[in-house]
């Protein structure tokens, strides 16, 4: 078996620290190691985004990086998005613009998502599609995705927010 | 307690929490510790003799616990891979098919040997450690040249290359009216393969019980029971003793129907090991071994007046079958009962099918399956003949629609469509897509040298499968019912347990909205459950074919209508009145007339649970229902694709795209605008971007990646403009049809016909798919060759 190294990662602002093979890929240990398994797999060449979290800030296909590179760094994850029981508005709005339908891709989509508007707080229609080249649904016709961003975006702006628990049900 | 009319409304979501937060419960999402994964090893040829097998390597491997072969499940398995007789009752030849090959393989993918280890990396290891030797053979890769005599064999045990070849009506049928046309138009159109691509690939997870001879099995599939009783066959256990769970979905699109080898494996190797045995299907193995769609060619002969009235269709149908006859891969042949579309053939329909084995992996339905087919064959038809008479393709297909006033309406085939206003939504779409001034913008477009498109395509499609008696021949027995179980407990909350199962569609939304109407309970105290076949009802069919709403829907509408008669009954007795007295509103049992001598069901609910109850009548709120339709139901709808396409380049960019579409009578509009999204950008796919290839002399894969398969992207894909008229149908007490495959039904026909109208001035008739740039390019460049 191969020699396992230890890794250090900060993951939606708590401390992890395990030992991994050099192999193991960044996103089987999150959702293996860490049990974060918002984080899904389903290309393994970077084509289709489902693995997105954030690496300092910026998006990365979690399937094709090492854990081992991960070392040092913070990641955040869709686990991480909600704070203090409040959805993200970017959460609300794929629930809000039925920007989901199976929901396989939804985590990478929202990671994605939520890099671009904090670069980019008013993207264009265009800008987002643009944004959003490096993740594939294929339920909803990426429709109510665009939508969903820009009415985040919007929401953002103005400083909108729920609380996750008083939406169960909701018309 | 607020009760209003939540059938129509636009609910949002209550999937979605889980969904957008990370908390989704996806069978991979699982994790148990000690479970063992399994790596399958495949085929690298799409067709050879496997002349040894050696495993002492991958053994010897640390953490593999197991490799197996064919020989080790022989006696862990039986009975070969089911094929439904669908519309194909007789069949010429049905390969045998044992779920890992034994000594030939037949198309690149199959499984020749897994390896089972503690965790996937160790099992992938050994699996990289088989060895397997091959002698290649010659692979069966042209469809048409596949039936020549001399052609190879996709099996070396087989005479010749033939699955099936019906004719559902013979020649002799349309002979009078060809040969008195005024004119006959031909063309060649190519369904090419498509890969169904769920983000979520395939999966199966089994942990086998010896104590109680009890095997669990979670996966993600679209009909739980349906795999149960494959599975259990097959491992020679009851029924009863197999539970199949499959909690969220990510995505089926028909792929995730069939029973596939995995899933006999896994549950076989987690019974011959006792452990827990976990396998989840690589990208690349997703596309290799996971069922394609379409991969058909269709010759078509259209008869028809000076006048444009339509007369008569000649349709032959040759379906790539691929190496095995997939399970439902039959049910294709629908696009030849579809063919005529929304219109009139007074001299018949004259339509044959011939299924084709070829070295690949089989096909069996995708998205709409046979009817997309059909809806692009008769669209591009249409085109045809109006090019050649030279009217305006919505002026002839006015003229040949069935009326509103003829439906029902029985077509050349016998099925009997059951509701239509045809001339409605197109009326609609002609009118949002600005079609009266789209021809002076054309031709304004092409003295700038510019290329501008318009594409109709007026659909029609069948779904919502039952009704049993018609379906029953095509499944091997079993009629396509649907059922739901409704339990209301003495607090008032009910469950609904239905045999329906999402993957994407909102069944615990909607069908919640069905059932707080019927029942008169609040939608917050209703709970959906589907997709465990160790609760509810002992059968469900689950969802494909746009059935879940027309058939399972109706399920759940009928169950709550008997929890409310036995409520109707329970309220008179406790009110002193008689049950004729009663009004059921807004959750309450009222005495006519005095609406203040009321009880709310949630009062019946305690009291069905309590001492008092009336003459005759059993404790508890439960019922049970099977719902079988009369008949199927018949979305219909136009949508209108403008395109303008770059002579240059080949490169067609979507300038707008309109759907006009009826399902009937709408549980929630969000839904049905995310299905008409969703399966738009996989007609619109088919169209211009995707294609299995392989080959075509080795037989190998050449898209096995998303890098080479070209699934659109949110750049590629437009915003459509939605609207719908509403016609309900007769076929259930809702008046619901289906929208779940109804976009990709129509989509592609109305770009392909927009391409073509584009490149019209360069003397293109047809263009087939996908209308890719480097196709595009090189058609064009041959017809301005040609012209010059």
């Amino acid at each position: 078996m191969a020699d396992r190294v230890p890794v250090s990662v900060t993951v939606n602002g708590a401390s992890y620290a395990r030992d991994v093979e050099p192999r193991d890929l960044l996103v089987y240990f999150l959702r293996e190691e860490l049990g974060l398994t918002g984080t899904h797999v389903g290309c393994d060449t970077s084509q289709c985004g489902a693995c997105t979290v954030l690496l300092d800030g910026r998006p990365v296909k979690s399937c094709t990086m090492f854990a081992v590179t991960a070392d040092g760094h913070q990641l955040k994850t869709v686990e991480g998005l909600a704070t203090d029981g409040q959805l993200h508005p970017l959460q609300q709005a794929f629930w809000d613009e039925h920007g989901l339908q199976c929901g396989f891709c939804t985590p990478g989509f929202l990671m994605t998502a939520a890099a671009l508007l904090e670069s980019n707080p008013r993207p264009s229609e265009a800008e987002i599609r643009k944004g959003l080249e490096g993740n594939l649904c294929r339920c909803t016709g990426y429709t109510n995705i665009v939508r969903a961003v820009q009415s985040a975006s919007q929401a953002i702006q103005t400083g909108a927010g729920v609380p996750v628990s008083a939406t169960a049900g909701r018309a | 307690m607020a009760i209003t009319q939540l059938v129509g409304a636009k609910i949002h979501r209550r999937e979605d929490p889980r969904l957008i937060t990370g908390g989704g419960r996806f069978t991979e999402d699982m994790i148990r510790v000690g479970t063992l994964s399994m790596v399958v090893v495949r085929s690298p040829h799409a067709h050879a003799r496997i002349t040894g097998i050696n495993i002492t390597q991958a053994q010897a491997l640390p953490g593999v616990v197991a490799v197996l072969t064919a020989a080790d499940f022989k006696s862990a398995l039986s009975g070969t891979h089911p094929v439904a007789p669908a519309f194909v009752a007789e069949k010429h030849t049905i390969p045998e098919r044992f779920p890992i090959a034994e000594s030939e393989v037949a198309f690149q993918g199959e499984p020749v040997a897994v390896v089972i280890a503690e965790n996937r990396k160790l099992a992938a290891d050994g699996a990289a450690a088989v060895e397997v030797d091959y002698e290649p053979l010659p692979a069966v890769t042209d469809l048409l040249k596949a039936l020549e005599p001399n052609s190879p064999k996709t099996h070396t045990n087989l005479v010749d290359n033939l699955g099936w070849d019906l004719a559902f009506t013979g020649e002799d049928t349309v002979k009078d009216a060809f040969a008195s046309a005024e004119v006959v138009i031909k063309q060649r159109i190519l369904q090419q393969r498509l890969a169904p691509t769920p983000i979520e690939t395939r999966n199966v997870r089994a942990e086998y019980s010896p104590f109680d001879n009890e095997l669990t099995i979670w996966m993600a599939t679209q009909n739980p029971h349906l795999l149960r009783l494959f599975v259990s066959g097959a491992l020679g256990m009851a029924e009863t003793k197999v539970r199949v769970i499959s909690h969220d979905v990510g995505g089926g699109f028909g792929s995730k129907v069939c029973p596939y080898p995995e899933d006999y494996l896994v549950a076989a190797t987690a019974r011959m090991l006792k452990r827990p045995v976990r396998w989840t299907e690589t990208r690349t193995e997703s596309l290799q071994t996971t069922t394609h769609g379409r991969g058909q060619i269709f010759d078509v002969e259209l008869a028809a007046k000076r006048d444009g009235t339509f007369q008569a269709l000649k349709v032959i149908q040759y379906l790539d079958v691929g190496a095995y006859i997939g399970t439902f891969g039959a049910f294709q042949t629908c696009a030849c009962l579809l063919s005529g579309g929304a219109y009139k053939w007074p001299g018949g329909i004259a339509a044959r099918t011939v299924g084709i084995l070829t070295n690949r992996v089989p096909t069996d339905p995708y998205r709409g399956a046979g009817r997309p087919e059909a809806t692009h064959l008769i669209e591009r038809m249409v085109d045809l003949l109006a090019s050649e008479l030279k009217m305006d393709p919505a002026e002839i297909r006015r003229k040949n629609f069935i009326q509103s006033s003829e439906f029902p309406f029985t077509n050349n085939f016998g099925l009997v469509y059951d509701s239509g206003n045809y001339d409605g939504t197109l009326d609609k779409a002609l009118q949002l897509a600005g079609y009266d001034d789209f021809r002076k913008r054309q031709e304004q477009a092409r003295e700038q040298g510019r290329y501008l498109g318009i594409g109709l395509s007026t659909w029609i499609e069948i779904c919502g499968f039952g009704p049993s008696a018609a379906t029953a021949g095509a499944t091997g027995g079993l009629g396509l019912t649907e059922s739901a179980m409704v339990r209301v407990h003495p607090t008032g909350t009910a469950q609904v347990f239905v045999g329906s199962h999402a993957h994407g569609q909102g069944h615990e939304t909607t069908f919640a909205q069905i059932a707080a109407d019927t029942l008169g309970i609040p939608y917050d105290s209703i709970e959906i459950r589907h997709g465990d076949t160790g609760e509810g009802p002992a059968f469900g069919f689950g969802t494909y074919g746009s059935r879940s709403l027309a058939v399972g829907g109706m399920a759940v509408h009928k169950a709550s209508g008997r929890i409310v008669s036995k409520a109707l009954k329970i309220a008179a007795h406790l009110l002193e009145a008689s049950p004729d007295d009663l009004v059921f509103d807004q959750g309450r049992f009222h005495v006519k007339g005095n609406p203040g001598s009321a009880k709310t069901m949630g009062e019946i609910a305690f009291a069905a649970y309590g001492p008092s109850l009336p003459e005759g009548e059993d404790h508890g709120m439960e019922a049970i229902a099977y719902f079988d339709p009369p008949n199927f139901v018949w979305p219909f709808g136009a949508h209108i694709c403008e395109v303008e396409v770059d002579p240059a380049t080949g490169d067609v960019a979507i300038k707008q795209y309109v759907a006009v579409d009826d399902c009937g009578n709408i549980i929630n509009p969000l839904i049905v605008e995310g299905q008409l999204h969703g399966g738009i950008a996989q007609g619109i796919a088919q169209a211009l971007y995707e294609e299995v290839v392989y080959d075509e002399e080795s037989g190998q894969l050449m898209t096995g990646s998303l890098v080479d398969y070209l699934v659109p992207t949110a750049a590629e894909i437009p915003t459509p403009v939605l609207d719908r008229t509403i016609t309900p149908s007769p076929s259930n007490p809702m008046g619901v049809k289906g929208i779940g495959e109804a976009g990709t039904i129509a989509a592609s026909a109305a770009v392909i016909n927009a391409v073509v109208d584009a490149l019209k001035p360069l003397g293109i008739n047809h263009v087939d798919m996908p209308a890719s740039p480097d196709r595009l390019w090189k058609q064009i460049q041959q017809a301005q060759g040609g012209a010059r």
